[in-house]
């Protein structure tokens, strides 16, 4: 071994119950010095971080939070072959970092009692010393040690105390030899253990750690008979079914038995450390929960939550998109000043200004609603609108845990289908991530209200309580809520069929959410979609812009446009040079020079449209006007709606420019819904709009999954491209169903009326 | 013999089996409803379920239906 090079660092895992206070001591150890990352074939995240100590590097690897070490799928897998060092990709840990709620031992030290039995060098942290003593609850740590014989460290994480002497630990713990552990499990558990091992050994097969016999004893469920561990063959299972048999007899029956044994462990462990008030405290967070949990009350306060929630978003939504749209501006000026006319400028404005654009105007939205979220989460409330919504959320087969990813959506899918990971079951997380994006978002809503302006009568009903442009915008709500509910059940019964999961779940005590951790979620949160989505969004919107500008054939442009706009170009040069003679009062021309200016807009936009027309996007939407014609859609429409695909509000900019008024249209413009209103079928006098035909392309946007955004964070969550384009292509289908019934049924009921 | 699903609120009592050997049965017992703990029935979700309790110092969150698997002696 050389001496001059620096030891190498020592590997520490962390583990700990859901909240124990994990992250908060993971960030406060690692700081800055974090890396997240995915491990192949999962959805757990894999995250890695590093700090010093004397000298000495360490790297942390964060496992998820878990009451239990019984991997039941690929998922729960990852952390028993992180600490039995099974995984290629990483070293075995040399210290395994336990986190313990001190509140709460008897519960903490289950998972305790699996970690030891891994025969790792262990370190016990124990942290919310204080919570406990609010409890009333006198704990006697040196009487712990003592009965555990394991390092402990007392911490307070969310204060940074104690961080000193847990790396210490940590240091002293990994130069330590490694011991047998002793197991909580009875003689005759054991002894079938070891003699699955001399199976094995016999056999010639490689010998599976103690802890992964037991677990395939003990694993009921069949997801370990079926992972195809190595080493175990088709004796070796018909053994473990043999043993299950011979314990059940014995009076240790499977899998009940490893509860039994543990807590009686625990129980031994914790005797005489953990002295409870005789009277039972009333403590602050049982009082709030009576509250929040109350039959009229907490559902009160819980809609007043979800209303807060929903109109911050909405709000800071507003101006910081109007920024976004400004700063876009400014850029595009500055681009204009700078970049002569031709491919560079149209890229840099409509497809490197447009697609940076396009990412950060959701920011604003997803940031605020990440700061919520974990708000909710950091406090305690998050598994309390679960509970509250349960009932509820089961009808369509779902769990209260997905209500808030779903409220969420309909502010923007982005965060919704992020705040899934609170969903501890595959399937039922999967069905919330495919749905979400049929809530009505608030992208959707600039295409709702062009529509509803500029086509749905202003009608009342009620003496005026009761408009029809309102209550067409909440039927459009309504039917992204019930085709939700639809689908959700039919994947719930089909492709998704299971097992109910179990809904038991911890309903942590209260506590004022911490600064530091609640900024540090939302920002990791937001980070993480900046990178991976954003980066897909901008090359999706730069190939659009590409087909929209390409192959630009000058041909293809009536001549006479040509010729007009050069005839006014050098109008305007003479009058400039005119103006600008000395003697003359510029006031007397402004009048005609504005005239000019104008005209010479709109024959640019007349040959902007006609550039798109010819290009491959305008040749698309020639091509796809035979299927999107039952729709009561023109080319302009279907064109407008395939150049939407990166998101949806960009329909709008499309449609200006197709129609020939230039990009620069809102929602509110007036002359675009002016232009709407008079747009005739090509060679006819039959207008393309009418009622049926703004309902059917609202239907389409209500339903469709033109999104590049949440596509790509589909792909994110789910780790494989198979989500993202089956969302896309049910959603789609869904789209032109609803499109089409939309129109035919309209067409009919306004030409028989 | 009376299941937790049945405890009125407010009542405290005993696990005395959780019946079953599926996922659901084997969650309930890692969160520490083994048989002879003490628990209290705390409240109910306002539609009626789903149930909370205390156990091992600890407030837990069971569906009705899960509750149904545990046989208990109340108080």
């Amino acid at each position: 071994m050389s001496v001059s090079s620096t030891p190498k660092p020592v590997t520490v895992a962390l583990i700990g119950n859901p909240n124990t206070g994990k992250s908060t001591l993971f960030n406060a150890l690692s700081g800055v010095r974090q890396q997240t990352g995915n491990y192949p074939g999962v959805t757990v995240e894999k995250k890695i971080g590093r700090m010093d100590f004397e000298d000495r590097a360490f790297s942390l690897v964060d496992l998820p939070g878990t009451y239990s070490l019984a991997p039941r799928s690929p998922d729960e897998m990852i952390a028993v072959d992180v600490l039995l060092g099974r995984r290629g990709d990483m070293t075995q840990p040399d210290v395994v970092l336990c986190i313990v709620d001190a509140s709460n031992l008897e519960r903490n030290l289950y998972l305790v009692s699996q970690v030891l039995e891994l025969g790792r060098p262990t370190v016990l942290a124990l942290n919310m010393v204080d919570v406990a003593s609010d409890k009333g609850l006198t704990l006697d740590i040196a009487r712990l040690r003592k009965q555990l014989d394991v390092p402990i460290v007392e911490i307070q994480a969310n204060r940074k105390r104690g961080l000193a002497e847990l790396k210490q630990a940590l240091a002293q713990a990994a130069a330590a030899p490694a011991h047998t552990p002793t197991s909580p499990f009875p003689e005759a558990f054991q002894a079938e253990v070891r003699s699955l091992a001399a199976l094995e050994r016999k056999q010639g097969e490689p010998v599976l750690p103690r802890y992964l016999i037991e677990r395939l004893i003990l694993d009921t469920g069949g997801y370990l008979e079926q992972a195809q561990l190595a080493g175990v063959n088709e004796s070796i299972l018909a053994e473990v079914k043999a043993a299950r048999e011979r314990l059940a007899e014995a009076g240790f029956p499977v899998p009940a038995v490893e509860a039994v044994s543990r807590y009686k462990w625990v129980g031994e462990v914790l005797d005489g450390v953990v002295t409870r008030p005789s009277q039972r405290r009333v403590t602050l967070s049982d009082k709030i929960d009576k509250v929040l949990t109350h039959k009229v009350l907490g559902s009160m306060v819980f809609v007043l939550v979800m209303i807060v929630l929903f109109q911050a978003v909405f709000l800071v939504a507003e101006p910081a998109s109007a920024l976004i749209d400004w700063m876009n501006g400014e850029l595009t000026m500055l681009v204009e000043a700078s970049v002569a006319e031709g491919a560079l400028r149209s890229l840099l404005v409509n497809g490197v200004i447009g697609g940076v654009g396009g990412v950060l105007v959701f920011l604003p939205q997803i940031f605020t609603l990440f700061l919520f979220i974990a708000i909710l989460e950091d406090c305690g409330y998050m598994s309390r609108a679960a509970y509250l919504m349960d009932k509820l959320m089961s009808r369509v087969g779902l769990s209260g845990k997905s209500f808030i990813p779903l409220l969420s959506s309909f502010a923007c899918a982005i965060p919704g289908i992020m705040a899934t990971r609170v969903i501890e079951n595959p399937r039922d997380r999967l069905t919330t991530i495919l749905v979400a994006p049929l809530m009505s978002c608030s992208a959707r809503l600039p295409v709702y209200t062009l529509l509803i302006v500029a086509f749905i009568p202003q009608q009342t009903y009620f003496y005026g309580l009761l408009g029809l442009q309102g209550i067409t915008l909440f039927a459009m709500y309504s039917i992204g809520i019930v085709t939700a509910v639809i689908v959700a059940f039919a994947l719930k019964r089909t492709m998704l069929r299971g097992a109910t999961p179990p809904f038991v779940m911890e309903l942590p005590g209260y506590k004022v959410p911490g600064l530091r951790i609640v900024l540090h979620r939302m920002l990791e949160r937001g980070w993480a979609f900046i990178r991976r989505a954003g980066t897909l969004i901008f090359a999706v919107t730069v190939v659009v812009w590409a087909a929209a500008y390409y192959p630009r054939n000058e041909a293809a442009v009536d001549p006479a446009l040509f010729q007009r706009q050069a005839f006014l170009e050098e109008q305007l040069a003479d009058l400039e040079t005119h103006m600008a003679f000395p003697g003359h009062d510029a006031d007397d021309h402004a009048e005609d020079r504005a005239a000019l200016e104008e005209e010479l807009s709109e024959v640019g936009n007349q040959i902007e449209g006609e550039y798109l027309e010819d290009s491959f996007l305008g040749r698309a939407g020639h091509f796809v006007e035979p299927v999107v014609r039952p729709l009561g859609w023109d080319w302009r429409i279907g064109c407008a709606a395939i150049a939407s695909f990166p998101a949806r509000e960009v329909i709008i900019a499309t449609l200006g420019v197709i129609y020939k008024l230039g990009e620069e249209q809102d929602e509110e413009s007036e002359t675009l819904k002016e232009t709407l209103r008079d747009a005739k079928w090509e060679g006819t006098n039959e207008p393309v709009f009418n009622i049926p035909v703004a309902l059917s392309i609202m239907v389409f946007f209500a339903l469709c999954a033109q999104c590049g955004a949440t596509l790509a964070v589909i792909r994110r969550e789910t780790n494989s491209w198979r989500w993202p384009i089956f969302t896309f292509a049910y959603m789609t289908a869904l789209a032109y169903l609803g499109a089409l019934v939309t129109y035919q049924v309209g067409m009919l009921l306004t030409t028989s009326a | 013999m009376t299941l937790m699903s049945e405890v009125a609120i407010g009542r405290r009592g005993r696990v005395t089996n959780v019946v079953g050997t599926d996922e659901i049965s084997i969650r309930l017992l890692e969160m520490g409803l083994t048989p002879g703990v003490e628990f209290e029935m705390i409240g109910a979700a306002p539609l009626g379920d789903p149930l909370e309790l205390e156990v091992r110092g600890y407030r837990l969150s069971v569906r009705r239906s899960e509750a149904a698997r545990i046989e208990v002696a109340v108080d």
